[in-house]
């Protein structure tokens, strides 16, 4: 009997020859990486009172939630985490204007392979599964843990194989898809569970679209999930991560727990939205109803890359943001922000009348850069609309495609892109 | 010790539903708090400050099915243990917050059928090493997931973080020929 990419990578971790959903191993750990709660870590790392982390050069810690810090509170915390950081010898540190979202910053500098096993103190470390890695989230404790052994113990996790095919509709992206099966599935949908994503439509798509599915996997309670290690990824890896890359691929006769197929031509008409207050709360676009919108954000580890900049400045190009609506912009890092400048589609944007934040969270996060007063409505690129996640307890999140939200951004409501560029100058503001 | 420790006996703070976000936990602005202490100021803020008002050492919330889903965020956990949570009993637990729950000393019981069988004020008691629940104002007892071995020895040493400190200092100890 086969092993699916769980079970082949948790296997190896933790030097067996096969392992089995249920069994607990302990594996070993090939990179940690954190974000500014490595105070929280630190903070118990020192408690257990082990002088030295285990090895300094599988740590990584990126600033991201509250770049620059906006308070005094979280200067105090970065500049603890900074003194550790030279303390420890730790090398592979982005500190303010050197990174962005941990999640996009770690691929992009190389520190992701095929086969590894990545934790990290975000929920989101299953973005990773978008390059083959056993990647997933953990609390800061359980961190200290890792700094302390270099291991942890794991449930093996039983698969789901999610296989899509079919054509993608104009305007219709990788986070239609997600939100798609998130609807379906339900918030505990995954719960668990390991992830694959495969099929002809997903082998298609670029890696920064892969990154959005493994990304939000994470809200129907996915441990890990995969995108398919194939050519796409090898050429994206190649020029970043140093050595041989390891082909991984799950075993014809690998078990799952359930295939879902998905055809995304004919399931997948409209866009979707996640409505609020669930991220499985979804519906198709039409039935949502008229929501006229206050702010738009653009961002985060899900949709803040160069795909989504370049979809979002084609749909505002010309245009003017709605008298009633602020367009936040956040690149997810320095990289995608360098690179959104010479291509021009920050320029597209700022003429529209978005302003850009610095590469990082930004209001994904709901601290600072535009948090939601009592009765707005955001509709977001980002990945959660719980209560109070971007604000006020009583604001509303509506989550969509990066195209979704520049066309909403546009009409002052929620808005199908097709409609916003093809009625031309019809929301033009007033200079 | 480990027994008795295992066993817990107290009140229903309140019986919540499913899907019990960590935002509505512990919502995510106080998240560059970093005393574990502290975070119990800000449990359920968002949603449910009168139930945090309320709390008296060692009474348990009950809850549906996902309890803790979203960010990893250990203070979610932590808040809870810190205004004296004894345990959470759910329907089942997002991963991430149940690894914290055990990480701190705070117990995370699986029991499916435990929000249908009781209301906020009832009397529980909970075997945790068994996987029973008695509501002893009803009479009721339901079935509960029995900790799995690894969280077990970790609740019993009061979470991981003294686990490693035992583990270690034993350690060094024992590659120091003087003290054995
Ligand atoms: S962008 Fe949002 S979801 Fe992603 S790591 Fe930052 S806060 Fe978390």
């Amino acid at each position: 009997m086969g092993m699916t990419l769980a079970e082949k990578i948790l296997a190896r971790a933790s030097g067996r020859e096969r392992v089995s959903p249920d069994q607990i191993v302990i594996a070993r750990v090939d990179l940690a990486m954190s974000h500014e709660n490595a105070d929280l870590v630190r903070k118990s790392f020192l408690e257990i009172g082990v002088e030295r982390v285990w090895d300094p050069s599988k740590i990584v810690i990126i600033f991201d939630h509250r770049v620059p810090a906006e308070s005094e509170k979280t200067a105090t915390t970065h500049r603890a985490v900074r003194e550790f950081v030279a303390a420890q010898g730790i090398p592979h540190f982005y500190d303010v204007g050197r990174g962005g979202v941990c999640h996009q910053v770690l691929p992009e500098e190389g520190h992701v392979r095929p086969g590894m096993v990545l934790v990290g103190t975000d929920s989101h470390t299953t973005t990773h599964g978008a390059f083959g890695a056993f990647a997933t989230g953990i609390g800061a404790t359980e961190m200290a843990g890792v700094w302390t052994e270099g291991t942890l113990w794991f449930k093996v996790p039983s698969s789901l194989r999610i296989e899509v095919e079919g054509e993608f509709p104009p305007w219709i992206s990788a986070k239609d898809l997600i939100l798609h099966i998130i609807g379906k599935l339900g918030a505990a949908g995954a719960d668990y569970r390991a992830v694959e994503f495969n099929g002809p439509a997903i082998r298609w798509m670029s890696v920064a679209s892969r990154m959005v599915l493994t990304n939000l996997a994470m809200e129907m309670g996915a441990k890990v999930a995969f995108t398919p290690v194939d050519e796409v990824l090898l050429s994206f890896l190649r020029p970043r991560v140093q050595g041989e890359l390891e082909v991984i691929a799950p075993d014809p006769d690998a078990v799952y727990e359930r295939t879902i197929g998905i055809d995304a031509g004919a399931d997948l008409k409209e866009p979707c939205i996640a409505c609020p207050h669930a991220v499985d709360n979804v519906k198709p676009l039409s039935a949502v109803g008229e929501v006229p919108i206050h702010q738009a954000v653009i961002g985060s580890c899900t949709n803040g890359r160069i795909e989504d900049l370049e979809v979002a400045a084609r749909v505002v190009a010309g245009r003017r943001v709605h008298p009633r609506t602020r367009l936040i912009v956040s690149p997810a890092s320095q990289r995608v922000y360098r690179e959104a400048l010479q291509l021009g589609y920050l320029e597209t944007l700022v003429a529209a009348g978005a302003m850009v934040n610095p590469p990082g969270c930004g209001p994904c996060v709901g601290v600072h850069q535009g948090i939601l007063a009592a009765g707005e409505n955001c509709v977001s690129s980002t990945n959660r609309n719980f209560i109070g996640r971007m604000g006020s307890k009583d604001s509303f999140v509506y989550l969509a495609s990066p195209a979704v939200v520049a066309a909403s951004a546009i009409a002052g409501r929620l808005a199908h892109p097709e409609a916003v560029v093809k009625e031309g100058r019809v929301w033009q503001a007033k200079a | 010790m480990a027994g008795e420790s295992l066993k817990l006996r107290g009140r229903v703070r309140a019986v919540l539903g499913a899907n019990i976000d960590t935002d509505i936990i512990y919502p995510g602005r106080y998240l560059n708090i970093t005393d574990r202490e502290k975070t119990a100021e800000h449990l359920f803020e968002l949603s449910y400050p009168d139930v945090r008002a309320a709390i008296q050492a060692g009474e348990f919330i009950v809850a549906g099915a996902n309890f803790g889903c979203g960010s990893s965020r250990e203070q979610a956990a932590a808040a809870l243990k810190f205004a004296g949570i004894g345990a959470v009993v759910a329907a089942s637990f997002a991963r991430i917050f149940f690894r914290n729950a055990i990480n701190l000393g705070l117990p995370a019981v699986v029991a499916p059928d435990m929000a249908a069988n009781c209301a906020a004020g009832d009397e529980l008691e909970i075997d945790l090493v068994a996987g029973a629940i008695r509501n002893l104002t009803t009479g009721i007892t339901v079935q509960a997931a029995p900790l799995d071995p690894r969280a077990a020895e970790l609740l019993a040493a009061g979470g991981l973080i003294p686990y490693l400190k035992h583990k270690y200092l034993q350690e060094a100890n024992a590659t120091c020929p003087s003290t054995v």
